[in-house]
Parts: C-alpha cells; structure tokens; sequence
C-alpha cells in the first residue's frame, strides 16, 4: 500500500460542550478513494470538518503528506492543497457559476488553465457558466462545488455526501466524475449511499458514535454482510 | 409577471418614496424651480454624506456581521483632522508649509482618510478580533470606543463647535440656476459621492476583493475553506469602512464645522439608512442614503415657519419605520438578512 496522504490520529473534537469526535483514526493512501460510511450522527461530517480546521480536534493529530496540520487556520489547510466539498454544497447562489470558480482561484490564471478540464468533466457547466449559481437545480450545484476544488490543483480531495437530494441519472455522472478525479487526486469520501460509495471506493472506514470502529479494502465490506448490517443498517 | 413584479418591489417602492418627496417638495417650494433646486440638491448632499458613513457601516456588517457602534466617531474625528489641517494654529498647523487653501484642502482630506484607517486598524485588531463570536459585546465596546473617540477629540480639540473659516476656491464659488444660488462645493460633493456609489459598486462587483466580499456575505467559513485569509480581508474591509468614513467627514467639514455631536448625529440616520435599505445590501444602503437625506431636506424646508422643527431630525426614523411596515427585511434585504 502506498503511504498515506491524510492520516487522522485519534483525534477528539467539541462543538460547544458537545464532545462529536471521541477518538476518530483515518488513514488515506495516495491515489485511492476512501469512503468513510457510518449511521447518521456518527461524526463523519464533523471529521472532514476537523480535517479543514472548520471544527479543529482539541486532542490527537492530523497529519498530510506527513506535515501536522492541525491547528492551522482553515485558509492556511486548504492552500497546502486540500479541497473540500461540503454537505449542501454551500455555493454562493449571489454569485455566478463563473464567479463561484474564480474565488477558488489560489494563483492568477488558474481558472483558464483548468476550464477545459471542468467542462469536460461536466460539459453542461459550458451553458450556465454565467448564470446566477442560486438558479441553478441541486445537481447542477452539486457539478459546481466539485468543480470548484478543481480550479486549483489540489492533491486531496474531502467531498461530503455528494449524492445527497440527487436522482439516480445525476447520481451516475457524478460518481464518473469523481472517478475521473482519483486518477489525479486522493479523494476522501462520505456517502451515505451504500450502492454508490461500494462502487466508488477502494477502501472504507466505518464511524460510530464519533469513534472509527473498522477499516479495511471495499471488497472484503461487500462480502461481510453482518458489518454492514451491524453499523450500516443496509440488508 | 407576478414575479418579476416581486423582484422589482424594491426598485418601485423606492421610485415611488422618491417622487412622492419630490412632488410634496415641488407644491411645497409653490413651483418654484429654484427653490426645488436648492433643496433636491440639498438632500444629495445630504444623502451622499449619509452614504460616506453607511457604506462602510453596511458592508462591515454584511460580511463580518458586526454592527460598529464606533463608525460615527470615525465621521467626527475626520471633520476635526481636516479642520485641524487646514486652519492655523492646529495640533498640524501646515498653513506655513502649504500656504494655498486650495491646496491644503486636498492634504486635509488625504490626512483626515489616514487617521481613519489607522484608527480603524488599531480598532478591528487590537479590539474586534477577540470578540468575532460574542456580538452583544461588540456593541458594548464599540459603543465605548465611540466614547472614548469623542473624549478624545474633547481633551484635543475641547468642546468648541468650530465653524470653517478658512475659504477656497471651490467653496466660494457658486453657479445660478432658475434664478438661485447653487453651491459648486455641494455639486462637487454630490458628484464625489455618485463617483463612491458606482466605485464601490464596480469594486463589488468587477474585482475579486469584491467577489471575496460578496461571497464572505454569503458563507464566511466557506471562503475560508477555499484558501482565502477571511481575516485579513476583515482588516482591509474594516479599515477602508473607517477611512471612508472620516473623509466623509473631512469632505463634510467646510459645511458642518467640527463638533462632537457629528459622531451620533450620523451615526444614528446611518444606522436608519442600513436597516431601511436592507441589512447588509449594497443596493440598499445607496438608496436608503439618497432617500434618507431627500427627506431630510424636504423635512428642513417644510418645517420652516412651522412648530414643527423637530421634523427634519425624526424624519430619517419616520421613514425607517414607514419602510419596515411596507418590507420588515427592508427595502433591498432578504428575509435571511433581518
């Protein structure tokens, strides 16, 4: 196995005096996706969200490319080359789809070196590029918060839930996107589509009550359906 | 149709405020142009001195979600340095080294923008920052701030009123209309504050500091996460905020005078101008200020000869509450806003 890109050392994380994160191990080797799956509420959001300084873990380490980064500001995580697509998308709907993908920019000119990237990626972006983002439907919005990683040439990818509020046409160019993505970048996956993210991913982790209970490779999760059944509830 | 009459509510609401002042300006002035005149250019003017202090009171807010108590300090402070630097016998007395008013003007202005934003660097690092999370207590402190700003000036400048004495060319100078008197210097006011609105509109909308901004508005965290240093955009947003704003009060000065009620004068109409526009809408506070100081204005020429002297400073609160009744987020605001 490669080394890993991220490596999330049992790291405890507090929202207010809510302790989410009781001891959560991640460990992301390049060039694979991982999917992390658990029930909802188990902390994979918060996870992500400590990874990017967003909610920072008050215990353990978050190591990329073997360089800690916890406790870096959020600004400061993402221009080592992180990109984070959040639950929700979080696009800028005042903003146009054009605009959404020049505020990612990290250095002049990255947007025209990567355009011919992203629309080939999702060739509908090419008609509403200068559309106003909050007008456009949920997987278009969808197609443009992982663009928006696109634009500067991250090496690690945190894309949360990107199905979620999908139908199943849209659900399937996206999952060839983010497949499309792997052969350049790491990506670390939530989803709580079992069917998508078996499909998608090379290696799972299991959360559960805010703590990382199993890993391992994809294939030996498809074959054990008494952990599936235990921590994912899907038959 | 329904629709695009929903989108342009605010547009026909402000329209409609508008003309409503003009006309009861126009009966009230017994059709007289010139009369007219002087007081629609009274309110620009007005207006525009409004808009100097709310622009920057309105995009702090938006995109920090903080509501500086302290921004009307920063009007007063920039009448009294651009006083300061242009009279004789100041704490900068550069009468000796620029001895042509005309010139000193312009040194007055740049002096009264500088003290602004080092005031307004020293105020969101040194005193803000800690408290990003705790809004209640940045209106404590920024309202002391405000205090201690106009103690300050008292201890420098004591509690004199002064009026400008020291004319120059622009302000002297003056161009006949329908058979009036017009003030260049309130054109020349007036034209700078127009040149402001579509400045900043062009920054807002054409650059990427704007494109920041407008997106911090929106989702600050999120910006963050795309690798943009959210709070160094803070201080450069906060200080450019404060540096208008006391050139706002420096450009005021030749008309207003310098005196420690400036501070919450303005501070209180601009406050009225962000909410009634919209709290945290660009759109808004440019029309809330030309609103704001029409009716002002058309308040001060009304109530002349009347009981009602009281009128013109209610005004701005009256029309706050007339335009909260017809839209409770304001006139450009969405409902998220409020």
């Amino acid at each position: 196995m490669s080394a890993p890109v991220l490596e999330i050392r049992n790291i405890h994380t507090f929202i207010g005096q809510f302790h989410i994160l009781e001891g959560v191990n991640v460990s992301v080797p390049q060039g694979s996706i991982t999917v992390m799956l658990g029930r909802n509420g188990a902390g994979k959001t918060t996870t992500l969200k400590s990874v990017m300084g967003l909610t920072p873990p008050s215990q353990g380490a978050i190591l990329f490319e073997g360089k800690p980064i916890h406790g870096k500001r959020p600004y400061h995580i993402a221009q080592l080359g992180i990109g984070y697509v959040p639950e929700h998308r979080a696009i800028f709907k005042t903003l146009t789809v054009r605009e959404n993908l020049e505020l990612a920019e990290r250095q002049a000119h990255d947007l025209e070196k990567r355009i011919d990237f992203i629309f080939n990626l999702f060739p509908a972006m090419r008609q509403f590029y200068h559309y106003p983002a909050g007008n456009l439907s949920g997987g278009q919005q969808q197609m443009l918060a992982i663009a928006r990683v696109l634009v500067p040439e991250n090496r690690l990818l945190l894309i949360d839930e990107p199905s979620e509020g999908l139908a199943p046409v849209i659900i399937e160019e996206l999952m060839a996107a983010i497949q499309k993505l792997a052969e350049t970048s790491t990506v670390l996956l939530v989803e709580q589509n079992f069917r998508m993210a078996s499909r998608l991913a090379d290696r799972y982790v299991i959360l559960d009550d805010g703590q990382s209970r199993v890993e391992g490779v994809m294939p030996e999760l498809i074959k054990d359906e008494q952990l599936i059944q235990r921590y994912l509830g899907v038959a | 149709m329904a629709t695009t009459l929903g989108k342009n509510t605010p547009i026909l609401v402000m329209i409609a405020i508008i003309t409503g002042l003009l006309t009861f300006s126009f009966i009230n002035s017994n059709g007289d142009f010139g009369d007219f005149g002087i007081t629609v250019l009274s309110g620009l003017f007005q207006g525009m001195l409004l808009f100097l202090v709310a622009s920057g009171l309105s995009i702090i807010f938006g995109l920090m979600d903080v509501l500086t108590l302290a921004h009307g300090a920063y009007f007063m402070i920039g009448a009294y340095v651009a006083y300061d630097v242009q009279h004789p016998g100041g704490v900068i007395d550069l009468t000796a080294a620029i001895p042509d008013p005309n010139l000193r003007f312009p040194v007055a202005l740049i002096a009264a923008i500088l003290v602004g934003a080092g005031l307004g660097v020293i105020l969101e690092r040194g005193l803000l920052r800690p408290l990003y999370s705790r809004p209640i207590f940045q209106l404590v402190m920024t309202f002391g701030v405000s205090l201690v700003m106009v103690e300050i000036v008292k201890a420098i400048w004591d509690t004199t009123i002064y009026s400008w004495q020291d004319r120059f060319g622009l302000q002297e100078s003056f161009f006949e209309l329908f058979g009036q008197q017009f003030s260049v210097y309130r054109l020349f006011v007036v034209g700078i504050g127009f040149v402001l609105i579509i400045g900043i509109a062009l920054i807002l909308r054409r650059t990427r500091i704007g494109i920041i901004i407008r997106a911090g508005v929106e989702d600050r965290q999120m910006v963050e996460a795309l690798g943009i240093n959210v709070q160094l955009v803070f201080t450069v947003v906060f200080t450019l905020g404060c540096a208008v704003a006391a050139f706002g009060g420096g450009i005021a000065a030749p008309f207003l005078g310098a005196s420690n009620n400036l501070a919450t004068d303005f501070l209180l109409q601009a406050v009225a101008v962000v909410v009634l526009g919209g709290m945290g809408s660009y759109e808004g506070t440019a029309a809330g200020s030309i609103m704001v100081g029409l009716a002002i204005a058309v308040a001060q020429k009304a109530a002349i000869g009347t009981a009602f002297t009281v009128l013109p400073s209610i005004t701005p609160m009256l029309l706050l509450i007339l335009i909260l009744l017809l839209r409770p987020s304001g006139l450009f605001g969405s409902a998220h806003s409020s």
